[in-house]
């Protein structure tokens, strides 16, 4: 059971990640594919009618984290207090940036809301991996599984790191990488013309970022945390997520180049996910590594709930999934298509 | 300042700001329905010109929601991490069924309703409406199940080490104290929403504008408020007060200001508790109604604080008595002045009444302040208990966030939401300025 919820909790992360991905990309690119007002605005209208449903994936993959999970949302929620907190700004600045743009035709009020749209999903792109890191890395997690970690200390991975150090940071350049392909594949895909050739060519360059981002950091999460090793080692079918998100990356190469959108952007979700998967499968069945004694790590069995409630909340969780799968069809159904300047 | 104080107002704050919004839109929900109802059933495109109106100042305030929304269910782990550790497998359940159930379907739906008017026909639009009513009221109910779960506690057991287990999901959705508070708070909203609206209107009748829109907000405004004004005080603000006297007593000795037990209690309309002479000053009371109101009898034993040890009394009983003291004279006013509006409205004369228009128009913050003071009375009194009668609130603090962490971010939120008040109010206050005759199909 409590495996069931830990690959379940895992994809509503895989799912945010890509849906809300493309947004946050969409933002980190902004400025690069769009340089007139009424382009940003064609830019902001790939994402406008479907961000806030994206980023509900978020809020539910926390909920359910929060009830299947609850020893392990409450000590790295805590644990990460201030950079989680910073996370919470960002994504008021970028959900306002959204919304409010549009509302005062001004040649001041445009420019500040384009900027804090860039910036937030930039800067939230690099937290999320950093936090992905981090848990990668390990915790100093004490006998009550509590931690409590400082902005920095060393900038070394070792007994006593800080969230940034120099492989968290690596880790959330890899993810503003990531995200800046995935989203510019987006934008290729919803729009035309003059966007949509710079949308494409940034996708060409920033692809080669992501290879070597993607590289380093793959040789480094080895390195630090052995779990990985062992865990392919023990079940080496797993090496299919990895090859998954090899392939995956060519293929998005390949697509870019032949100008087949829609296949580069499918291609750059099944990227996310197969290297998010591989991350997921290397832990499991860790939650949150100790980077001490591993013995004091959360686990799959010491922070879940109960068993009643995870056996009941599958009974609410499926239907409630594919209702939720059958609105996100029908709100894409409806924005089918480029968008066009009006 | 300790840390406890701090992650506490930190709570209390965010939370008070948050709830802003959505006592608006879920009223507004509802009376955007209506709106969308008439206009299906007359074909008349006035009605749908109201909606329309209606749905974008809804999706302001719907943004400011969402925004100051996250930060509530990610403060459960930041800066409540041991109540989250202990309490999550049984509250996690209702707020992860909020985010599957309700947030899926508002957030899919409501750019429908904004920008799919021509495209969806009447009938689907109309639809529209009601999944985002339908989302935002279920989302309400989930949200009102868990704190019913931290004021009266049902459906769990206590694990081996000291966690709390769901032992009854029914018991957990249908906790007897869920009914009343539900109720209570859905129809507070619509209140909010129905002053705002009859507001609005009044203000365009005074100043000379949007004439026919005015007259249709003022009269949606006023029926539906004086129905929900009606519903609040009785049956819900009456069931809702016997939920506390059966089980939390402490709690309503503290909230109507009784300090010594005694039959016949009075009802204290007016006074200042006196913490240190255990009094109430300058009191205004009606005699026995307290012991009326409560048990159905004027002879009744009401107890006072003197029957409980003072370290179960609410830690702060002023705060709690005015607060409980503003809703409920809050609560009698609106009821007056929509009753006398509504018997203007009968006669035909409101729409020329100036006075009564200035009333209603004034009228706009102060259900904003009931509903504040009323969730206020209801958190407050569940003092000193996180969870009441279970977990007492300083052992559900995170404790390795030390308090200077915590002021940091307090601080943060402060400044954004002070900036993010007054974007709110500048963009609603152009939608009014434009008017409803501005909204065009989209």
């Amino acid at each position: 059971m409590e495996t069931i919820w830990f690959w379940l909790v895992a994809c509503m992360l895989v799912t945010y990640v890509i849906f809300d991905g493309f947004d946050f990309g969409a933002g980190i690119v902004h400025f690069l594919v769009a340089r007139t007002d009424a382009e940003r605005r064609v830019v902001l209208g790939t994402i406008g009618p479907v961000w806030d449903g994206n980023e509900v994936w978020l809020l539910a993959a926390g909920g359910t984290l929060y009830f299947a999970f609850p020893a392990l949302y409450a000590s790295s929620f805590s644990g990460f207090y201030l950079p989680l907190t910073m996370v919470l700004w960002l994504l008021i600045l970028r959900g306002a940036s959204i919304e409010f743009r549009n509302h005062v035709e001004s040649p001041v009020w445009h420019p500040l809301w384009d900027a804090g749209f860039a910036v937030a999903s930039a800067l939230l792109a690099i937290f999320f991996g950093a936090a992905l890191g981090n848990v990668v890395r390990g915790v100093p997690l004490d006998a009550s599984g509590e931690f409590f970690l400082p902005l920095w200390t060393d900038w070394t991975p070792g007994k006593s790191p800080g969230i940034l150090d120099w492989y968290t940071v690596l880790a959330g350049l890899a993810a503003l990488a990531a995200l800046a392909l995935h989203g510019a594949l987006w934008v290729a895909l919803k729009t035309s013309g003059e966007i949509e050739a710079r949308a494409r060519r940034a996708a060409g360059i920033v692809w080669w970022g992501v290879l070597a981002f993607v590289t380093l950091l793959t040789l480094a999460s080895f390195t630090i945390q052995p779990r990985l090793q062992a865990s392919f080692a023990a079940r080496p079918w797993g090496w299919l997520f990895p090859l998954l998100a090899v392939a995956a990356l060519l293929a998005v190469w390949g697509m870019n180049r032949r100008s087949r959108e829609r296949g580069a952007f499918l291609a750059s979700s099944l990227f996310l996910a197969a290297m998010l998967v591989s991350a997921a499968f290397g832990l499991y069945p860790c939650v949150l590594p100790s980077n001490g004694d591993p013995a004091l790590s959360l686990t799959i069995a010491n922070a879940s709930a109960a068993q009643y409630g995870l056996r009941i909340g599958l009974v609410w969780f499926i239907p409630g999934m594919l209702l939720a799968a059958l609105y996100f069809r029908y709100a894409y159904r409806s924005f089918a298509g480029k968008v066009h300047v009006e | 300042m300790d840390a406890l104080t701090i992650h506490r107002l930190h709570f209390a704050f965010t939370v008070t700001f948050h709830y802003l919004f959505p006592q608006l839109t879920m009223g507004l929900a509802l009376l955007i329905l209506i709106l969308k109802t008439m206009a299906l059933r007359t074909g008349n495109p006035h009605y749908a010109s109201a909606a329309r109106f209606w749905a974008k100042i809804f999706a302001i305030n719907f943004a400011m929601g969402v925004v100051t929304g996250i930060p509530m269910e990610f403060q459960f782990g930041t800066n409540w991490s041991r109540f989250s550790k202990a309490a999550g497998g049984v509250i996690g359940q209702t707020l992860a069924m909020e985010g599957v159930f309700s947030f899926f379907l508002e957030s899919s739906f409501l750019g429908a309703l904004l920008f799919g008017e021509k495209r969806l026909g009447p009938k689907a639009h109309w639809f529209t409406a009601l999944l985002v009513f339908l989302g935002s009221w279920m989302s309400g109910f989930l949200i009102v199940a868990t704190d019913a779960w931290m004021q009266h506690p049902a459906g769990y057991a206590v694990g081996a080490h000291g966690e709390m287990l769901l032992t009854s999901f029914w018991g957990l959705l249908l906790n007897p104290w869920v009914g009343w508070q539900y109720v209570h708070t859905m129809t507070g909203s619509v209140v909010t929403a129905s002053v705002v609206m009859a507001a609005v209107g009044a203000f365009y009748l005074l100043t000379g504008r949007h004439q026919e829109h005015g007259r249709t907000f003022v009269r949606l405004g006023v029926i539906a408020g004086i129905a929900a004004t009606i519903v609040m005080l009785f049956p819900s603000g009456d069931g809702q007060g016997r939920n506390i006297a059966w089980n939390q007593p402490v709690t309503l000795a503290a909230m109507e200001g009784l300090f010594s037990t005694q039959q016949g209690a009075p009802l204290a309309i007016l006074g200042q508790p006196d913490m240190d002479r255990r009094q109430l000053d300058n009191p205004l009371v009606i005699p026995r109604a307290l012991s009326f109101l409560t048990y159905q009898s004027w002879k009744a034993e009401v107890k006072g604080l003197d029957s409980f040890p003072p370290q179960n009394w609410p830690d702060s009983v002023p705060l709690l008595y005015y607060s409980y003291h503003i809703m409920v004279g809050l609560g009698t006013i609106f009821i007056a002045l929509l009753a006398l509006a509504a018997f203007s409205l009968w006669r035909g004369s409101l729409y020329h009444s100036r006075p009564l228009l200035w009333l209603l128009m004034m009228l706009l913050p102060f259900p904003y302040i009931a509903n504040t003071a009323g969730w206020i009375t209801a958190e407050l009194g569940r003092q000193p208990w996180l969870i009441y009668g279970v977990m007492r609130t300083p052992a559900g603090v995170s404790a390795q966030v030390s308090s200077g962490n915590a002021l940091f971010t307090l601080i943060g939120f402060l400044g954004i939401y002070t900036i993010l008040a007054i974007l709110f109010l500048f963009l609603v206050y152009r939608e009014i300025e434009e008017g409803p005759e501005h909204a065009a199909e989209v």
